[in-house]
């Protein structure tokens, strides 16, 4: 079993197929009168956010409370980070107070493997800059599985701003590995060149959204971040939502099967409109609901065992 | 033409022992045993919901209540209770995989419960089994069916059914298989050493 979960690389097939079906075991406790599973009693999990974050940092909370682990909250607001205290030592800080996992969101990419090296517990990636958000990727493939009853084979369109997107990132990597055709669309300013072959072989790369939607099983859009629209990727934000955006029309060119999801938070009118959000098609409420059973997963093959 | 007798080394592995408890023939006959024994203790199981406890108690659970359909034409719920999240040595190994909790349509709130099970031995099993059944419902009772007790128990439990008492060797082990699990039915007994 592995001890952190930094990308989505570090899953094999195997084991990302075992989150996958532990994560299908979770999602029952959320049923029952007693959403709470004994399984993590008396291990301390901190939540590590240098970022602003509202579903992921509550979906981990939810997931490490129903297996009733104790979880102490970290937020750099209002922390001595604002003092200027370094990432090791607030690391060094939680070590002390005997963390056996640290959720970390980070703005840097690579801070979690930095964290990794310095603490002796379990190392959850939940968001590191650009770079990559295994969890998110885990649990957009248990909603593609739940929905469409398979992963290999699938044809996905991840639709939007590839090169500052983790989603995005983790994604590639989690679905190459599980079998499922990956298409990266966007203007070409914001899908990186080598990002194939930087991380799967297979992916393509389109330009053309209306092209590529008639023959994908999945279309997930990426949420265009509002700190991006000033530094001239694309014309205008109209301009991006007329050529990259998922409408009406657009959603019923995709088959009669496909699904429509989003890792939110949304830009209703940019990225995607509320009439394809709030659809049938659309899975982002499912998303965030999943989301808490795939985290619970995650920290009970992490913490669950004697894995040191 | 005859081969020279291969060098004999000095003195031969001892192998463990192995001794067959009961054969095909003999668990059947156990687990009829078993189904009439309920029947009798639960008014012809009225009420009743049978719960196999994963791996061997499933399958086991399943033949219960086909047996006591063949003899009552009372149709018994069958469902499924893991344990692993409930488990008191889940520290102690890797991470075990979770396994599917599957309860019949009816549930077990006010049901009598029979847990079933293959082997009872230091009944850490059965109380798991007592605290994941508290987590998924309210039954009026619980009680516990076992094909081998084998003894050694370090919690105060008892099983309700018990297919055969086998006196055991805290060294010794107890190997039930089935032919829905295993290929074949049977219950033997590994160690000690050969005399």
């Amino acid at each position: 079993m592995i001890r952190h979960l930094l990308s989505g690389a570090d899953l094999d097939a195997a084991t990302a197929t075992q989150i996958l079906d532990t994560a299908a075991e979770m999602a029952t406790v959320a049923g029952r009168e007693v959403k709470k599973l004994p399984a993590l009693r008396g291990r301390t999990v901190v939540n590590l956010f240098y970022e602003d974050s509202t579903r992921t940092r509550i979906s981990f909370e939810a997931a490490a409370k129903r297996l009733s682990a104790d979880v102490i909250n970290f937020s750099a607001k209002g922390s001595s980070v604002t003092k200027g205290e370094s990432l090791k030592d607030t690391a060094l800080t939680l070590q002390a107070m005997g963390a056996d996992a640290v959720v970390v969101r980070h703005p840097a990419s690579g801070a979690p493997h930095r964290l990794a090296n310095w603490v002796d517990g379990s190392v959850v990636n939940a968001g590191d800059g650009t770079h990559e958000h295994p969890t998110q990727a885990l649990l957009d493939a248990y909603t593609m599985r739940a929905r469409l009853g398979r992963l290999a084979g699938l044809h996905v369109a991840i639709v939007g701003d590839v090169l500052h997107s983790r989603v995005a990132r983790s994604n590639v990597l989690l679905l190459s590995t599980l079998g499922a055709k990956v298409t990266l669309v966007g203007p070409p300013t914001l899908i990186p060149v080598d990002i194939p072959q930087a991380l799967a072989p297979g992916t393509d790369v389109s330009y053309d959204l209306d092209a590529v939607l008639p023959g994908v099983d999945v279309v997930m859009m990426l949420r265009v971040q509002r700190e991006r629209m000033g530094d001239s990727y694309f014309p205008s934000a109209r301009e991006y939502a007329r050529r990259y955006g998922l409408d009406g029309p657009r959603m019923r060119r995709l088959p009669e099967h496909a699904i429509v999801m989003h890792p939110g938070p949304m830009n209703r009118g940019m990225e995607i409109t509320a009439e394809v959000a709030d659809s049938p098609r659309s899975t982002i409420v499912e998303q965030v609901a999943n989301g808490v059973s795939v985290r619970m997963a995650v920290l009970y093959l992490l913490l669950g065992g004697n894995n040191r | 033409m005859a081969y020279p007798p291969a060098a004999q080394s000095p003195s031969p592995p001892r192998q463990p022992s192995v001794k067959v408890i009961l054969a095909s023939a003999d668990v059947s006959r156990v687990v009829d045993r078993i189904a009439h024994q309920i029947l009798e203790k639960t008014q012809g199981a009225a009420d009743t919901v049978l719960l196999g406890i994963p791996t061997r108690g499933v399958p086991l659970a399943r033949r219960l209540a086909a047996r006591i359909s063949t003899f009552e034409d009372v149709t018994v719920p069958v469902g499924v209770l893991d344990i692993t999240l409930y488990r008191d040595d889940l520290r102690r190994h890797a991470t075990r995989a979770v396994g599917p909790t599957d309860l019949p349509p009816g549930g077990i709130d006010g049901k009598r419960v029979v847990l079933v099970d293959d082997v009872l031995f230091s009944g850490r099993t059965v109380r798991a089994a007592l605290d994941a059944l508290s987590d998924v419902g309210r039954p009026a009772s619980v009680q516990l069916a076992v094909l081998v007790d084998r003894g050694h128990r370090q919690l105060p439990i008892r099983a309700d059914y018990v297919g055969k008492n086998i006196p055991t060797a805290l060294a010794e082990s107890v190997k039930v298989t089935l032919a829905e699990t295993d290929g074949a039915d049977e219950v033997r007994l590994y160690g000690g050493t050969t005399s």
